[in-house]
């Protein structure tokens, strides 16, 4: 074990993998000379080369396009999107091409790639550049989805989603990237996907987070024990195959659901699992599952608004103490 | 800061490029004149050329001290400043009439400034106040001013010249005189948008004028390393737009060109393509280590810096003495200062403000259902902890917050008097400025 940040996890991982497969190469906007906007690949130009590191223009349907082309035959490239508000502008390539090839053209054909991207509200970016977009992904058959919010799980998982034969959304959050924490050495190591971590374990409410909500849960969960409250936190980390054993042996013991992420309400993560939940276990629900989300409104940038306009740890204590209140409720 | 220092040498500002010839017409690309670097403008009079210095100095004290506000975290966000670049944004905008419409970047301060916006309106925008253009719902990135027509600074790159493109459709659709500039950097020529605006303004005949900001680089990747045709006026050729280069150090060059691409855009409704050769002297944001670059090439630019060169031209023709010219730098700084005192006494928007404008309610529209765990109200989260002026808002609203009802957690958000505005103001033409 070593103690490192988020970034240097990921920087790792990919140095790794990169060390250990000739095929895995990156490419994105200035992730060589410049070493990245978030550092994540910091002195790989200098080690690998810019055959292996490679800058690109701001293009980014065309890099994602171009990844997909490559992995197509047998490369296994990861993309970096500078943030994830710019995969706006290579959703074509991601819905309609990565996604759906393998399946389109009859299995004949495999699109092993990683569009790595960081995510996430808090730093005044207002809205164009403030989105948490881990719900547009899920939504889609054909991708993987990860978002890890250790850096042991961010090594682990990109590591995984490297030697994965299918396409990656690999969702990585701004706010992290110099969180420190303990990883395994052993280049071994992964985090399969499909395994969500219980962070904290509890029997009253069950408070699944996503993404830098896994986090932010774990807060919540302390301020509710000050109030006698025994909260369990799951950490999907991987939305697409979703753990949702995992989630349901919770419920069973707990009787309560709080589901929190950073986007928007609407068709969110939070609207999805529920329906998933009360499919599966409604039996054992003792209240409406709550959710808790970004506001409904485009990120703005005055920092009063913004910090009112994403969750806080206060209001999944809030949303997780309503979930005793149900006999109040109409 | 104006001192008696020699134009620097222009022969490495850039590649000459296939120009066009913007007055005759219908020269072909063989016989092009070669671009106009350092040609001999007219000085403007004295009047003028007091209004273009001042406009170019104000907007230089405007940048640097908001990247001070910036190192004091009175602004929050990205801050992309143009100094270095300001002859090409005054250049341009003296060229404009009162009509046209502008449209930007994130790198936009300068733009916003140069229509004519006040400076503490700026400020406070970046301050993140009610009182800033955008409401201080945009911010540094984000800033729009309907009324002087500034259409806007768009955070992504490339998003701008679609709309560019519509705002002259509409000019064509409705047969008027308004012409549209649009501003972009090097770096966005290599978006998908670029080729395909291009294109379609070319096809129908738009009356739109796209400025190209080479300041050499998109982000920390120099022009050379993202873009295979580096004579960046030469790509709107195979899209059926003409390019021209101007230096975009000297805001004579500018304004001439400009004006030039504009007469052409509104009697020939012909879009053209100018590239304005720069550099931004700065960082590419605050947080820019700049590693990226050496600082020789730096100071190299800085020697050609644009507004000692506009300065030290006005002041050897005759048209201003340097006394004078010092007079306009002070008054720069006091009108930023004043911005800057406005900015910090300007309340933020207040947090039941949240929900406001997401839509525009009527009749059909009064509201709409928001599954929230939050009510606007609320908000005491861990962000904010520490900074007493954010808390004191925070509990100034907690009033609100009191017997907040998670029974209410599934809101209609009802539409409030001032939730219904009528249609949005025209945007008319401000006063004549450069
Ligand atoms: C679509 C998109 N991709 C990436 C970014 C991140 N980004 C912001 S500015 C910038 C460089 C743009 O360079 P250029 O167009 O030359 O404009 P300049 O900043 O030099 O004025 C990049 C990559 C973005 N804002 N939007
Ligand atoms: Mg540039």
């Amino acid at each position: 074990m070593s103690e490192m940040r988020y970034r240097e996890a990921l920087n790792l991982a990919l140095r790794e993998e990169m060390t250990a497969d000739r095929n895995v190469f990156i490419m994105g906007e200035d992730v060589g000379v410049f070493n990245g906007a978030f550092k994540v690949t910091d002195g790989l130009l200098k080690e690998f080369g810019e055959e292996r590191v490679r800058d690109t223009p701001i293009s980014e349907n065309t890099i994602v396009g171009m990844g997909v082309g490559a992995a197509m035959v047998g490369l296994r490239p990861v993309v970096e999107l500078m943030t994830i508000n710019f995969s706006l502008l290579a959703m074509d390539q991601i819905i309609n091409h990565m996604a759906p090839i393998h399946y389109m053209f009859g299995g004949q054909v495999r699109v092993p790639i990683v569009v790595r991207m960081p995510q996430g509200a808090g730093h005044q970016l207002a809205a164009t550049h403030s989105h948490s977009f881990e719900a547009f992904f899920q939504h889609v058959p054909g991708l993987l989805v990860a978002t890890p919010s250790t850096p042991a799980d961010a090594k682990g998982l990109l590591k995984a989603a490297i030697r994965d034969d299918n396409p990656v959304i690999f969702i990585e959050h701004e706010t992290l990237y110099g969180m420190k924490g303990e990883v395994p050495d052993d280049p071994s190591f992964i985090v399969p996907f499909g395994q969500a971590a219980v962070r904290r374990e509890g029997t009253d409410v069950t408070i699944v987070g996503i993404s830098r909500m896994a986090v932010t849960a774990q807060k919540a969960a302390e301020q509710l024990a000050e109030r006698g409250v025994s909260a369990e936190v799951i950490d999907p980390r991987t939305l697409r195959p979703l753990d949702l054993d995992t989630i349901l042996r919770s419920v069973e013991k707990t009787n309560r659901v709080v589901i929190a992420e950073e986007g928007w309400p609407h068709g969110g993560v939070g609207a999805n699992m529920t329906a998933l939940i009360q499919e599966q276990a409604f039996d054992y629900l003792d209240a409406p599952i709550q959710r808790v989300a970004g506001a409904d409104v485009p990120m703005p940038y005055s920092r009063p608004l913004e910090q009112a306009a994403y969750p806080h740890a206060e209001n999944i204590v809030a949303a997780a103490m309503a979930t005793f209140e149900t006999g109040d409720r109409v | 800061m104006v001192n008696a220092m020699e134009a620097g040498d222009p022969s490495n500002a850039g590649q000459p490029s296939p120009g066009v010839n913007l007055a005759g017409g219908d020269a072909t690309p063989q016989q092009r004149p070669a671009p106009r670097f350092q040609p001999d403008h007219m000085l403007p009079d004295a009047e003028r050329g007091k209004a273009v210095l001042y406009r170019m100095l104000l907007i230089r004290r405007f940048e640097e001290r908001a990247g001070e506000m910036y190192a004091r975290a009175k602004i929050g966000g990205f801050l992309h400043l143009c100094i270095g670049e300001e002859a090409t944004v005054v250049g341009t905008s003296a060229a404009m009439r009162s009509n046209d419409y502008l449209i930007s970047t994130y790198r936009e301060h300068g733009q916003v400034l140069a229509r004519g916006t006040p400076p503490q309106e700026v400020m406070a925008e970046l301050f993140g106040r009610v009182t800033g253009v955008s409401k201080g719902r945009g911010g540094s990135m984000h800033m729009f001013d309907a009324e002087r027509r500034f259409m806007g600074g768009y955070g992504i790159v490339g998003g701008n010249l679609p709309i560019a493109a519509g705002l002259g459709l509409a000019a064509a659709y409705r047969g008027t005189d308004d012409a549209v500039v649009c501003m972009l950097g090097d770096g966005a020529t290599n978006q998908g948008t670029f080729g395909e605006t291009l294109n379609l303004a070319a096809l129908w005949k738009l009356p739109v004028v796209f400025i190209i900001v080479n300041n050499q680089f998109g982000m920390g990747t120099s022009l050379a390393r993202h873009s295979a045709m580096t004579k960046l006026a030469a790509k709107g050729e195979g899209f059926g737009v003409p390019g021209t280069t101007c230096d975009g150090m000297d805001v004579l060059d500018v304004e001439s060109c400009v004006k030039n691409a504009l007469d052409l855009a509104r009697s020939d409704r012909q879009p053209v393509l100018i590239e304005a050769v720069t550099y931004r002297f700065r960082g590419h944001s605050v947080a820019d280590p700049e590693e990226y670059r050496s600082k020789e090439e730096v100071d190299e630019w800085r020697q050609r810096d644009p507004i000692v060169q506009f300065a030290n031209k006005l002041i050897r023709g005759g048209a201003i003495t340097g006394a004078e010219a010092e007079a306009l730098d002070k008054l720069a700084l006091q009108e930023v200062d004043a911005a800057v005192k406005f900015a910090d006494e300007s309340p933020y928007p207040e947090l039941d403000t949240l929900y406001d404008d997401v839509y525009v309610l009527g009749d059909q529209l009064r509201g709409w259902y928001s599954v929230d765990a939050r009510s606007p109200d609320t908000q005491r989260g861990e962000g904010i902890a520490g900074d007493a002026e954010l808390q004191r808002i925070a509990e100034a609203s907690a009033a609100h917050t009191e017997g907040a009802d998670f029974d209410e957690q599934i809101v209609m958000r009802e539409g409030v008097a001032r939730d219904t505005p009528g249609p949005p103001p025209l945007p008319l033409p401000p006063e004549e400025g450069v």
